[in-house]
């Protein structure tokens, strides 16, 4: 038994334990929650001291209840603007640690909260977002990044949820490398890092589950990138979006366009190394970060292929 | 058991004291500190004396301990200059173990009380530190520098003597009613402070636990270093409304200088590694003490809401304190008409 799901499923907010055979109904993809309600969330197992807490904020910094706000603001981009469609949502686990890894797009990348908003909705288990620890110097934005399930990015961390609490986690190993690309560049994926997040996937002993997401680089395409003014305010890029000539300088910067979003989770990837090692072969960790880039890429193309038109699908 | 403690002067080494004294496997326990107890001892031989090198080996060659308890690590940056906190630090580490290590010593074990300061709280930092890891960014304040060189310094003095249990608890921020630490000072406030825009998981201990913990790794042989800390975080933000208290904005940008004046009209002393913490925060992994076999009273959420209750309490009665009278206390101890009875 992993540590971290000694006492079940309980739905936050709710008094009562839920038992897991109603989670299991509820995870089913037909039964679709509605974006504000919550996700039962498995509580750690040395917790038990819920009572005396006023907040449900967990280990983590991320909240139920504030997830559950941003789904139902969320909602509506989700279903409305973006049209959100799934390809393969069963290869991601019901239960259990899995390493969730996709193509990353768009200066302000939309692909994120639409993953987790996705995951969260369709499948009724939590998704935290393992990101840039550059969230965590931003005043308020920090706060809330953390309470809506953002992570750092820190090897630590992704083996404490993986591996000790069994839980979803979402990365993007093209990093910054993925968003500041040009438009020009659309849907050439950059290097994976250095294959750091298969070595955690194998640590921890949990699978990848490699997701294709078309939409996420027309939702905001950088049409220029000053290295100049990016240098001087020491952030990764400094864009100028296509969404700016048509919304205005301001709101072109967090508003993206309505690109329709097809995502297709591919089989997820099993490694044969044995869980909890010190250090993994180098080479090894590299040839499968690259067959996962390799079928990431080739699962784009594919839905490029099949994509009519860019808004409609 | 012949135990040599230092810190007898604070609530913790008391406390310790009175504890240990109990304890059947315990002969003797001989406390060193300058200042006065602060609780009824029954027979805990108290010591005036600072914790200069010559001092400690006198004692530790005529009373024949076999256990030295180092309490005595200011963490707290607000009750001592640097200087001050140099001295105690790092020179009455280095002396204690150097009595400790001398040829012909009869120690066999020594317990650390220290704190996880020592890993700092940065924003490249791990959610939870485990106890190998290091620390994200040099430390830039004393205390955290001479709680790393003290670090170094029981390693080594680990690695001299492999015939001496060394251990070293990181204790987490400790929360209980009779002790003031940066924290608790601040929770005691009518507001209390916060960073705009911040809300850290912060992560507490409780006194008892701190206590229990001390006590554990005596009576126990726990080699190394262990988080000491209970389960879970809590935002910052909780804390202080359960505690009952609102909350007042710091601004994010100059913190430091913001604080300044707070600290000069004598409202509220906030360090800069306290700083750091209402920023960023930070959580222990606590497995390997528990898998050393170390078991909690109160988790983090159970050591604020214990906190909470004695706010409550002091509220109403006020904060009752021992007043240590040397000659009551040496009657108790040495006179032949007190009936020792210890089983």
């Amino acid at each position: 038994m992993p540590l971290g799901w000694g006492h079940g499923f309980t739905v936050v907010m709710a008094p009562e334990p839920v038992d897991r055979t109603t989670t299991a109904a509820r995870v089913l993809p037909d039964s679709r929650l509605a974006g504000g309600e919550l996700v039962p969330v498995p509580k750690p197992a040395a917790s038990g001291d819920d009572e005396l807490r006023v907040g449900d904020v967990d280990g983590w910094g991320r909240s139920e209840r504030v997830r559950a706000i941003a789904r139902r603001l969320y909602d509506p981009l989700y279903r409305r603007w973006f049209r959100v469609e799934w390809e393969g949502l069963e290869h991601v686990p019901k239960e259990g640690g899995a390493l969730l890894v996709g193509n990353h797009a768009g200066a302000i990348p939309s692909d994120a909260p639409v993953i987790m908003h996705g995951i969260e909705t369709e499948l009724g288990r939590p998704l935290y977002g393992l990101a840039d620890n550059l969230f965590r110097l931003v005043p308020v934005v920090g706060t809330l990044w953390s309470r809506t399930g953002g992570v750092p990015a820190h090897p630590d961390n992704a083996y404490r949820l993986l591996h000790d609490e069994q839980q979803l986690a979402l990365v993007f190993p093209e990093g910054t490398k993925g968003t500041g690309k040009h438009v020009s560049e659309r849907y050439q994926l950059r290097r994976f890092g250095r294959g750091g997040f298969v070595e955690i996937a194998m640590r921890a002993g949990v699978p990848i589950v490699p997701l294709a997401i078309v939409g996420n680089e027309e939702a905001m395409p950088i049409v220029y990138k000053s290295g100049r003014l990016a240098k001087m305010l020491n952030i990764p890029y400094f864009p100028v979006t296509a969404n700016q000539f048509v919304f205005g300088p301001m709101l072109g910067l967090v508003l993206p366009f309505p690109a329709k979003f097809r995502i297709k989770v591919l089989p997820p990837v099993h490694f044969d190394a044995a869980p909890n090692q010190e250090r993994y072969n180098r080479s090894v960790v590299i040839d499968h970060s690259d067959r996962i880039r390799e079928s990431i890429q080739n699962a784009v193309y594919d839905l490029l292929r099949e994509r009519k038109s860019i808004w409609a699908g | 058991m012949r135990i040599l403690l230092t810190g007898l002067g604070t609530y913790f080494g008391s406390k310790l004291a009175q504890v240990l004294e109990r304890e059947r496997s315990v002969e003797l326990v001989v406390g060193l500190d300058t200042r006065e107890p602060v609780l009824p001892l029954e027979h805990t031989e108290y010591v005036k004396a600072d914790s200069s090198f010559s001092i400690l080996e006198r004692i530790v060659t005529a009373t024949r301990v076999d256990t030295v308890l180092h309490t005595h690590l200011v963490v707290d940056s607000t009750q001592a200059s640097g200087r001050a906190l140099h001295e105690a630090n790092v020179i009455g580490t280095m002396n204690l173990l150097a009595a400790a290590g001398a040829a012909g010593s009869t120690v066999r074990k020594v317990v650390m009380k220290s704190s996880t300061l020592g890993y700092g709280a940065n924003y490249t930092d791990p959610y939870f530190f485990r106890e190998g890891t290091a620390r994200s960014r040099a430390p830039r304040t004393r205390v955290e520098r001479s709680l790393l060189e003290v670090g170094g310094i029981v390693g080594d003095f680990a690695e001299d003597n492999p015939h001496v249990t060394v251990t070293m608890l990181a204790f987490a921020n400790i929360l209980g009613e009779h002790l003031g630490s940066p924290i608790a000072r601040m929770l005691r406030l009518p507001v209390v402070p916060e960073i705009l825009g911040f809300d850290p998981r912060l992560q507490f201990v409780h006194e008892d636990d701190t206590i229990g913990a001390l006590v554990y790794a005596t009576l126990h042989d726990v080699a190394g270093v262990y988080n000491v800390a209970g389960a879970g975080t809590m935002p910052w933000s909780e804390v202080c409304s359960i505690v009952g208290k609102r909350r007042v904005p710091l601004p994010p940008f100059l913190t430091g200088l913001a604080v300044e004046p707070l600290r000069a009209a004598r409202l509220v002393d906030i360090p800069p590694e306290i700083l750091a913490l209402l920023r960023y925060g930070r959580g222990v992994d606590t497995s390997r003490y528990r898998e050393a076999g170390f078991r909690y009273q109160y988790t983090t959420a159970g050591a604020v809401d214990a906190f909470a209750q004695g706010l409550r309490l002091q509220s109403t009665v006020g904060r009752r304190e021992y007043r240590y009278e040397r000659d009551v206390e040496n009657f108790f101890r040495h006179s032949p008409a007190v009936v020792r009875d210890r089983s």
